[in-house]
């Protein structure tokens, strides 16, 4: 293509995501995105204006060479896209499909002042999935430092944390309590949004290019303790992520037919439930689900609802039912990722916004046949800045349910906490640790990601996974005592 | 992948296994379990340790054959693999020289209350152990467990060995000659056994430790499947129990909760058979 003038660049159009249809994606759980083409990615990265001083990047947690690898896409250089990417991105398959770009990168963008910004998270899943399908290893290992480092958690944090402690030389051992590595990304994120198959690609290249050693079935806190760990190794990194779910404190919480959202997914995704009884996990989805929450974990069990219940009507000839997000405050509060809410909306998943539950109903086997509701109304901002919603008094109402699934937000899981003294924790149970190095109270250990921030994004976990390691790095070489 | 060292069938649904795991035989103590899973397709499965030991890194369990998943496991033999092992999870069973103490073993609840008979011998209580099952062929460790316990009883529901009753029966009757000197009982056995042992136990006052065995995924507190309603309020039996102050727990939850996937277990297991039959019609074909 001719070079371009900045006036010509902004009049190109974004170019739209090619989806999977709707009503057919709703029955399968194949990945709802299918990506850009090389022709789509051509026109896409030619909308960049190169800024001097580019916005983006001060939108992006980790701070991506945005510019950089959006030139060399543009001029077809691959092996340079890919390089530039990795600079900073060790995962960018991944951050390209779940990253919220309209409050990050895509947020900044200059192009986006007067109409839609540049794609960049499409672009950056391009250089991904064209890294993951032509692996080259780009940036090896320094020379061994002959130092070792212990990684807890093997989620977004601990794996940023883990390449880049690799690539400076350094030894790295990962450990994880489940019988896969990737944390959220497997047991939580399902595979319509996030392939399983491109988390093993990005894990792999930890191990396969770095020499990352990876420890399974290893719950630290139980198998081994932080303290044995600091026997060991130099340093340690907890990125334990924040699995421990909550359930909201009202009647009916116990009966049959209310879980987690981490049950119901970590059924779906990690034990591959959709494929029972080839896989031996059960998954049961009725016909009637109230989804209580409305963050990307909810968007996430509210659509792997509706593909249960799919597969199911599919078998049975039935019909599908029905999915219900039920949420205390209006749309404009819905915390997540716009995109997610778009694609529920789609797929026929039904919104019963300014509702919360106060008790869930059931029959006299224990089993859920419904939850009652009241209706709320918007008051003052509260310590969020949000609005608080506020029941509007004698507004109860029930509704028909045969499956409740909380999807209330998670806290980081204790165990790490046994035999660690010293490692403080605040009364949310996060670890305590300083934000711009990741330092704990505890010497020679980092945390960072959902263990120190509660249940947050994947990029902001591996942006604290890398500054992370750039401390932990001066630290052992020396730089930066304790 | 963890090796299966040992095999020994204890009856015709009974089998015990010697597993090679250093990471968990490493910490692994009385009153803990660890997490199975066979291969790729297979569930997580919540085991409690029947015995451990550190020097030679191994974990035995023994495990009834109730779904698919222990079926499957059963026709696995020595030199086989297991895809996961993890553990020790749940807190270790509290060991101190209480006094006296009872010890109730039902079914397959044999195995994870040896390893606590023992240790609370060896931390010098006198201890009074019942164990019991269905029928005689589903009792096994009877001499293990008498080697450990100052006093023994054995009862089978139809009477093929020991005395014909319920393990209830004698621990009443221990309870009653012996006011006051009990101090501590647990029962691990089927959740109908542990609720009616709760039951005699309650009106001597005698704090009963129950183990409790509910559907879980992780095992480390991060699905809350395994919820179990207590006076306080729901715990998790992972990472709060596995053992509970029996006279805590609401049993009809419980019992509940513990038949929420029937269906899908028999599903499973229609499944797990068609499957194998045709795997043995292919074999036996191809000869």
């Amino acid at each position: 293509m001719a070079k371009l003038d900045p006036k010509e660049r902004m009049k190109i159009p974004r170019q739209p995501m090619p989806n999977q249809d709707a009503v057919i994606r709703s029955g399968n759980f194949e990945e709802v995105a299918l990506g850009y083409t090389e022709e789509t990615m051509r026109k896409e990265a030619e909308r960049c204006l190169q800024c001097k001083k580019p916005a983006c990047v001060e939108g992006c947690p980790v701070g991506v060479l945005i510019p950089q690898f959006i030139l060399a896409l543009r001029e077809g250089n691959m092996t340079k896209a890919v390089e530039a990417m990795k600079v900073k991105n060790n995962l960018p398959a991944i951050c390209g499909r779940v990253c919220p770009q309209e409050v990050q990168c895509e947020g900044k963008c200059i192009v986006g002042k007067k109409g839609e910004p540049v794609a960049i998270g499409r672009l950056e899943r391009y250089v991904g999935d064209f890294e993951l399908a032509h692996r080259t290893c780009p940036l090896a290992a320094a020379p061994a430092t002959g130092k070792k480092i212990a990684v807890v958690g093997t989620g977004p944090a601990g794996l940023t944390c883990a390449v880049d402690m690799a690539r400076e030389g350094h030894k790295v051992t990962m450990f994880e309590s489940l019988h896969g590595a990737g944390g959220v990304l497997v047991y939580g994120i399902p595979e319509f949004r996030l392939p399983k198959g491109v988390v093993f690609g990005e894990i792999n290249y930890a191990v396969d290019c770095l020499g990352i050693d990876i420890k399974t079935d290893h719950v630290v806190g139980r198998s081994v303790s932080l303290n044995e760990l600091l026997g060991e190794y130099d340093a340690v990194f907890l990125g334990t992520g924040a699995g421990l779910p909550s359930f909201m404190r009202i009647p009916g919480i116990n009966l049959n037919g209310v879980m987690s959202a981490n049950e119901f997914l970590t059924r779906v995704n990690l034990m591959k439930g959709y494929l029972f009884p080839e896989y031996s996990t059960p998954v049961k989805t009725g016909k009637r689900v109230a989804v209580v929450g409305a963050g990307n974990v909810a968007m996430d069990a509210a659509r792997c609802s509706a593909r249960m219940q799919a597969l199911q009507a599919k078998q049975t000839n039935g019909d599908k039912g029905e999915v219900h997000i039920v949420y205390r405050r209006s749309k404009d509060e819905i915390p997540a990722r716009g995109e997610e809410v778009h694609h529920a909306e789609e797929e026929g998943i039904i919104f019963d916004l300014l509702t919360n539950p106060i008790e869930i109903l059931g029959d006299s086997t224990g089993k859920v046949v419904g939850i009652r509701c009241i209706r709320m109304e918007l008051g003052e901002p509260d310590a969020s800045g949000r609005r608080k919603p506020v029941a509007i008094e004698g507004s109860e109402f029930e509704m028909e349910m045969d499956t409740v699934i909380m999807a209330l937000g998670t806290s980081p899981n204790p165990l790490v906490f046994v035999d660690a003294d010293g490692l403080e924790r605040t009364k949310y149970g996060t670890a305590v640790a300083d934000t711009t190095t990741g330092r704990t109270r505890k010497q020679r250990v980092w945390a960072g990601g959902d263990v120190v921030t509660g249940a947050a994004t994947v990029i902001s976990a591996m942006g604290a996974g890398k500054r992370a390691a750039a401390d932990m790095h001066k630290f052992l070489k020396g730089e930066a005592p304790w | 992948m963890y090796k299966i060292l040992e095999k020994q069938v204890l009856s015709d649904v009974t089998k015990l296994m010697v597993i090679e795991a250093p990471h968990v035989a490493k910490k692994a103590k009385a009153g803990q379990f660890i997490i199975v899973k066979i291969d790729e397709q297979g569930e997580r499965i919540p085991l409690t340790i029947a015995d451990y030991d550190s020097n030679a890194g191994t974990i035995t369990i023994i495990f009834q054959e109730v779904g698919q998943s222990t079926m499957h496991l059963g026709t696995l033999e020595p030199g086989d693999m297991l895809a996961t092992f993890a553990g020790p999870l749940g807190h270790p069973t509290e060991i101190e020289n209480f006094g006296t103490v009872v010890c109730v073993g039902g079914g397959v609840g044999i195995a994870p209350v040896y390893p606590i008979a023992r240790a609370l011998k060896q931390a010098g209580n006198t201890v009074i152990s019942i164990i019991g099952a269905r029928s005689k062929d589903l009792l096994f460790w009877e001499d293990k467990m008498r080697s450990v316990s100052d006093e023994f009883h054995v009862c089978t529901d139809d009477g093929s060995h020991g005395r014909k009753c319920l393990v209830t029966d004698p621990l009443k009757e221990i309870l009653e000659a012996r006011k006051g000197s009990v101090a501590k009982v647990w029962a691990i056995g089927p959740a109908i056994m542990m609720k009616f042992v709760t039951l005699a136990t309650k009106p001597f006052n005698v704090p009963t430790i129950v183990s409790l065995n509910t559907i879980m995924i992780d095992g480390t507190g991060m699905c809350g499947g395994c919820r179990v309603l207590l006076d306080e309020g729901a715990k998790f039996v992972c990472v709060d129990g596995p053992e509970f102050d029996g006279h805590k727990v609401d049993w009809t939850s419980l019992l509940s909760r513990l038949q929420y996937y029937r269906e899908e277990e028999h599903a499973a297991i229609e499944h797990w058979k068609h499957h194998c039959n045709l795997e043995k019609a292919i074999t036996d074909g191809g000869k």
